[in-house]
Parts: structure tokens; sequence; C-alpha cells
């Protein structure tokens, strides 16, 4: 994990002695500091640039492991075509054995955007610590900078992938029996984006947690491994006996994975498809806010206690 | 008009008393009981722009929750504080453009790659119009020194060199109030000056406010003027800093390890504080040190030597406990 610029300077660092004579003498007007939505707006895109610029250097390490993971579908595939081939039913709760196979590929492009690594667990990390304080002295939001970081680290991750998967897809092509109409699609993209908003707000909120318990590992692990089964990453939700499919379609978690991908397998239309994406956002609004007035509280009790 | 006005800053704590054992750890679940702790007791005081001001006190005395409270971080529980005509701990944007703190031993350049990049940051944190970021940062890489080190990984680099880094993001914006807590801690002689140097050099530039703790008399004898000092959570000196060098600077203290023994007349030279085997402590008076440890090396054989002050702790508890002085200035 060595910077790619990183340079040995031999040379020595004796501090100058002469002093520059003009170096602080002309008095720098003060700036009127950057106000508005635009402003605002435009420093975060700034965040995000240099974000993506970072995680840029880091290609060839993504590159690797993308590949790596993947190596796993072989196994599922074998799995699941033991299971249909055993059943002797050609379809299980909807899905046939292509589609499954399908599906369980769609899972990884959703969980491409709601997956936040180290997300809550960096925030947990930065309260423990101190490091907290960065933001509330300087001029900038902490879940604005996150968002920034996170988009950046998210585009720079897509692009770096897109080579590996567009393979990967091609040689699967054949589990794929229809691509979705324009308008399926393009519902399909909404909710990818409403997905990383999900999965974003919601370990937002859970990294806040942090506020109130110093140690937040072992919840980040339940969470973590309960959201594997429940958000549809392992198996179709349509897969388990009731009632648990209707709660578990009540919850968020499908829209981290599950939603996305029955979109994608045209299995949400019409109405159902509009109420869908419309939860979806709710959720992400919901989580939203939570996370805000969650940031705050903990910022109060934070400031009363220590710092 | 002042930049700095506290007035009754009080700090209480609420600590977890800890019970002893496996039972009371089990009694800590449900029930806890709290300990309150005064970190900061009635703290008033007023600092006009421009000003180089120093905190002075031992470990533990409040400083550092005085400069939490002034930079926002934390919010007293009574008392009042105007810094920049903002309340700190409301965290207007427009306060916080205008001034940095400098954490001694916590750092703020956050990314594994060179310095460069976290300016880079700073720049778009602070909205910075790019022309005057570059000439800023000339300036400031110039003055310190480190030109070449900027593009360096931030863990490559000595403490001392780190610490310049940061001094460097803190003064990228420009801010009118710098609140430094203990910025030399833990760096050799060397470093330190350079630090001291750099401070010296920019406020005489800029004019720009400092507020420092330190519990380095050196440093505030490098630096300010004028001197708080605190000692458990209240204020018990505000004045210049003449008005305590004599009491703290009045003497040395000599550590000598003698080959042949302690010789039985050293009280002649000065107080003796401590004795132990071969080595000896004396008090001396500074202006006198010199002049003693010639005499001490002529007579004697030594084998280690060296001069300190005396510790800032116990200066300050027989300064301020003995005789309560008043405040200047106040």
């Amino acid at each position: 994990m060595t910077p790619p610029d990183m340079e040995l300077q031999t040379a020595s660092v004796a501090p100058s002695n002469v002093l520059p004579v003009d170096v602080f003498d002309e008095p720098v007007p003060r700036r009127t500091p950057g106000r508005g939505p635009l402003s605002t707006g435009r420093k975060y895109s700034n965040i995000f640039r240099a974000s993506l610029k970072e995680r840029m250097a880091y290609r060839g390490d993504f590159l690797l492991g993308t590949i790596l993971r993947f190596l796993p579908m072989v196994t599922t595939i074998l799995l699941w075509r033991a299971v249909y081939a055993g059943s002797g039913q050609p379809i299980q709760a909807g899905f046939d054995y292509s589609e499954m196979i399908a599906y369980l590929l769609l899972v990884h492009i959703s969980r491409m955007f709601s997956s936040m690594p180290n997300l809550a667990g960096g925030i947990a990390r930065d309260i423990r610590e101190g490091t907290l304080k960065r933001y509330l002295i300087q001029p900038f939001d902490m879940i604005g900078y996150l968002i920034s970081y996170r988009v950046a680290h998210k585009v720079a991750y897509i692009v770096t992938s897109a080579l590996p998967y567009g393979l990967l897809f091609f040689l699967c092509r054949g589990y794929f029996q229809t691509f979705p109409d324009a308008t399926t699609f393009a519902a399909y993209m909404l909710s990818l984006v409403l997905a990383f908003l999900v999965g974003f707000f919601f370990e937002v909120c859970v990294g806040m947690v942090g506020f109130w318990f110093l140690e937040v590992t072992s919840l980040l692990y339940i969470v973590m491994t309960l959201n594997f089964f429940i958000s549809g990453q392992m198996l179709p939700l349509d897969l388990l006996p009731e009632p648990w499919v209707t709660i578990l379609k009540w919850l968020p978690f499908q829209y981290m994975a599950y939603f996305p991908a029955v979109v994608f397998l045209g299995k949400v239309t019409g109405m159902e498809l509009v109420r869908g994406l419309l939860a979806e956002a709710a959720w992400a609004v919901g989580f939203m806010i939570l996370g805000r007035f969650l940031y705050r509280l903990g910022l109060r009790r934070y400031s009363a206690f220590g710092g | 008009m002042p930049i700095i006005r506290a007035e009754g800053l009080t700090k209480t704590y609420r600590v977890t008393q800890k019970q002893d054992g496996l039972l009371g750890a089990f009694k800590g679940l449900y029930r806890r009981e709290y300990k309150e702790v005064r970190a900061v007791g009635d703290v008033s005081f007023s600092i006009e722009p421009g000003e180089m001001v120093a905190f002075l006190g031992p470990n533990g005395a409040g400083k550092t929750t005085t400069l939490k409270m002034l930079s926002g971080l934390i919010y007293p529980t009574s008392g009042s504080a105007e810094v920049l005509g903002f309340v700190p701990w409301r965290r207007d944007d427009a306060f916080r453009r205008q001034f940095s703190l400098v954490m001694g031993q916590k750092n703020q350049l956050w990314w594994p790659p060179p310095a460069a990049d976290s300016f880079q940051l700073h720049r778009e944190i602070y909205s910075l119009p790019k022309a005057d970021f570059d000439r800023t940062l000339a300036e400031l890489t110039e003055l310190l020194g480190v030109e070449k080190l900027t593009r360096q990984a931030v863990r490559e680099l000595s403490l001392g060199e780190r610490m310049k880094m940061e001094l460097i993001a803190a003064l990228l914006h420009q801010p009118r109030l710098l609140l430094l807590d203990e910025p030399t801690i833990g760096l050799d002689v060397v470093a330190q000056v350079a630090i001291q140097k750099c401070l010296r050099d920019y406020h005489a530039r800029r004019g720009v406010t400092m507020l420092l703790t330190s519990h380095y008399m050196r440093d505030i004898e490098a630096l300010c003027d004028r001197v708080l000092v605190i000692t458990h959570g209240t204020l018990v000196y505000d004045g210049p800093l003449s008005g305590i060098t004599g009491m703290f600077g009045l003497s040395k203290l000599v550590r000598l390890q003698f080959a042949e023994g302690i010789p039985d007349d050293v009280d002649r030279f000065g107080e003796v504080t401590r004795r132990e085997g071969p080595t000896v402590d004396l008090k001396v008076e500074r202006s006198k040190v010199a002049e003693v440890l010639a005499a001490i090396l002529d007579l004697h054989a030594v084998d280690d030597v060296s001069v300190t002050d005396p510790p800032l702790e116990q200066t300050i508890a027989r300064v301020f406990q003995e005789g309560r002085p008043t405040h200047d200035a106040a």
C-alpha cells in the first residue's frame, strides 16, 4: 500500500534562517465567506473531486478485489443447479433456474451501490478517538463531507469494475432471457441511486450510536450479518415462508439488494413499481432525517461530556 | 473590542465511578454512580486583538478545557464567552472560518498521502481562492523551511516536521485567532525553537491574536508578554510575564552525580533539595549557576551534571498557594 507518488527525500531539512522580507507584508483583504447553496455545492463537489483523485490511485487493488469477489459465484451456480435438479420443479417461488442465477448476479450490482464499507465504523471511530473535532472546528459538515467522499468512492469503484463486471455478465448472458425495456431500465437506475442513499443514511444512523456506546463493533457485526440475509442478498425474499416475506417487504433492507434486482428482472411493474420507488425514496429521506437528528443529539451530548 | 471575552466560564464533568471487582462491574450495568469533577471554575479574562497570551499551568489544570470551550468543542456548565464576536459553541461557519485550533497531541492532517493533498482539502473546506491559497502556502512552507517535504507521506515525517505541517494547515485560511494547545509537546529543542520562531514571525507580520497553552516556560518566554496562570481550574494570575518570571525563574535545579560520594560541604553551594546515593539536587540562584558549577567541577570529580528549571507544577503550587497573588490586569 505504498502511495505511488512517494518520493524519498534526502535533502537536509534545516529551517531557513533568512526570512524573505515580503512574506506577510501585504495584508490580504478578508474574503467574503462563501454563502448560499451554490457555493456550498461547489465546496462539496470539490471535495468530491479531490476524493476521486485519491481513490483512483488504488485502481489496481480494485481490479483484483472485484475479480476475487466473483469466485464464490461459481459455487453458487453449481449449488442452485443441484437444488433445481433435485426438487424436480422448474420454478421456485416465481423464479426459474436462469432467473435465479440472474438474480444472484444482479444482487451484486445492488450491493455495489448500497454497501458502505467502513462508514458506520468510521463515524464511531471518529467519535471515540476524538477526530470528530475536525468537523466541529472547521467550516464543513460531517455528513456532507462523508457523502461527497462516498459518492467519489463509488464512482471510482464502478468505473474501475466496469470491465470485470462487463466480462462476467457477458459470460453469464445465457441466464438473462430478456433485457429490460427503456422504462424498466430507467426505473432500475433510479432504484440503484436510491439504494445508495438508503444504504448511506442507514449506516450513518448506525454510526451515530457511537455517541452513546464506546464500542460498536459487535453491533455493526450483527447489523451487517442480519442485513446480508434480510436484504435478499443470499436468496430472493420470495423464497421465505409467510409472514416473513410480508414483514421483510415492509422493512427498508430489501432496497439495498432485493428490490433493484427484481425491478431489472421485470417482476415489479406498473403501480407496484411506482409504489416501490416511492417507498424507497421515503426510506432514504427518513434515514436522512433520523441521521441528522441523532447527529445533533449526539453532538449535544459530546459537547457536554468531553470532546 | 476584545477578541476573546470569557466571563465566569465553568465546566463540570460528570465522571462514571467504576466500582471495583466483578460484582461491581455487574452493578455498574444497571446502576451507575457519578462524580462531579470541576475542570474549570469561574474563569474570566479578555484578550485584545493582536495580543499573544499564554495559558500556563500544570497538567490537568484546566488549560485545554478552557481552549475547548473557546473553540466551541464543548459548552460550559455555566458562564459565557464571546470569541470574534460569536458564541463559540454555536459553531457558526463565519466563526469557524476565522480561527484555528492546533493541538500538539492531535493532528488534523488526515489523509495518509502527502501533506500537500491535505492542504488542498483545506482549500476546499475553507473555499479559498486558488491564487491566495498558492501564495499563502508558498510563504508558509518557506517560512518553516519545509518546501521539500509537502509531497512526502505524512507518516514518514518526523514529529517536528509533522507539527510544522499542522501549523501550515492551521494558517492557510489566515485566521484572525490562533488557539494552540501544547504546540511544542514532545519536540526536541531544535524543533521547539523552530516552531516558536515561526509563531513569532507570523505574529509580527500579521498581528494575529494567539492564545497558547504550554507547560514549558521556554515557549512562554519566547512568545508571550502576558500570562494567565491557571491551577486546579482557577485563574490565579493574569498579568505581564515580567510579573512572574521573578517567582518562577529565580532558581535552577542543578543535579550532580559525584564520582567519589557527595562532599560534606556541598550545601555551601546551594540549598540541597534531594540526596540519593552519589546524586544530589541543588537549588542554585539563576545568576550564580555558572560560577557554582565551575567551583564544584574544579574541586570534585563529577560523573554527570544537569541544569533544569524546577518543575513548573511545584513552582506554581508554591508561588500561588503560599501567598495568593493579586490579579494585575483583571
